[in-house]
């Protein structure tokens, strides 16, 4: 079983990165671009000892409290049998 | 009075702010492994600059995992005082001991550089020897300096006068231009409600000898250590 999660900022924060990256593909000769928004994915193998709920219910407590910081980030949590 | 610096893997400002301690305030400091646990002994606590756990995550997050923030966050609630400089004030945040969270500067590099800030309050256990409306010069190090925080948030912040530090010019002039990394409403350093805790992305340690550019850090050290003399 895997589990992905997806951690981005909040819509209202500030994305230098995201801002750096869409100028840069601008660059590149891409158009049609509104905004760029940049994140991080988590691939978090587990060994199938939990079920799928459960599995999700302590995947869920990890992003919320290590994976992504609350204050500036949302997270969604994928999991894979 | 005793003071512990906190060491987790990675920090690098360790050195300095036992450094000052120890030759410009002239109390006895220890430094504390991060899997330390006990600071039963200490009545304050500096978290210095560095980049704890190499920034992996988001810069301060794992630190905020090692043994001795738990009781770090007891030592706090206790009154005893923590000041938290640079990669510190990102732990603190990412530790809920102060509110808000520090990200990517505004034009993303990181930025080496002396800056001036306006001491906002003079009612904190670090700033009673300063007058509010000095302005300090202290480097500042980092490229994850930009304090956000929600609306809700800063309206505190403001009505219990707890924001200690503002980026200014060298007038004191709170200005757009004189912001360096894009902190909202020039924000350089905040305390907690309790007042007994401290973050500012400012380094201190770090202007506290005229050979270094800088001395007016000094006043923030000898702010905490007159708080201290008068509580022992």
């Amino acid at each position: 079983m895997k589990a992905k999660v997806f951690v981005n900022l909040k819509s209202g924060v500030l994305d230098p990165q995201g801002k750096a990256i869409h100028h840069s593909v601008e660059l590149l000769g891409f158009t049609g671009i509104s905004d760029v928004r940049q994140g991080k994915y988590f691939e978090i193998a587990l060994d199938g000892s939990v079920d799928q709920q459960q599995a999700r219910e302590s995947v869920e407590k990890m992003a919320r409290e290590v994976l992504s910081n609350p204050i500036i980030e949302d997270y969604r949590v994928e999991i894979e049998a | 009075m005793k003071f512990g610096v906190i060491v987790f893997p990675g920090s690098n400002c360790d050195h300095d702010a036992y450094h000052v301690i120890s030759k410009h305030v002239g109390q006895p400091v220890d430094f504390i492994w991060h899997r330390e646990t006990d600071l039963s002994t200490y009545d304050a606590v500096i978290i210095p600059g560095g980049f704890s756990y190499g920034d992996y995550l988001r810069a301060g997050a794992l630190a905020r995992f090692s043994p001795v923030m738990n009781s770090v966050s007891k030592f706090a609630e206790s009154g005893r005082f923590v000041l938290g400089i640079c990669n510190g004030f990102q732990i603190l945040c990412e530790a809920g001991l102060l509110p808000g969270a520090l990200i990517r500067n505004r034009d993303l590099h990181f930025i080496c550089d002396h800056v001036h800030v306006r001491v906002e309050t003079s009612d904190s256990p670090f700033t009673n020897e300063i007058q509010a409306g000095s302005v300090l010069r202290i480097p500042i190090a980092h490229a994850e300096g930009n304090y956000v925080c929600d609306d809700q948030t800063l309206d505190e912040l403001k009505k219990e006068d707890r924001i200690v530090f503002r980026y200014c010019d060298p007038a004191g002039t709170i200005t757009e231009a004189a912001n360096p990394n894009g902190s909202r409403d020039n924000i350089a350093g905040i305390c907690n409600r309790q007042r007994n805790v401290l973050g500012l992305m400012p380094h201190p340690e770090r202007a506290c000898e005229d050979l270094l550019g800088s001395s007016d850090g000094r006043d923030i050290f000898r702010s905490l250590a007159a708080t201290l003399a008068a509580a022992v």
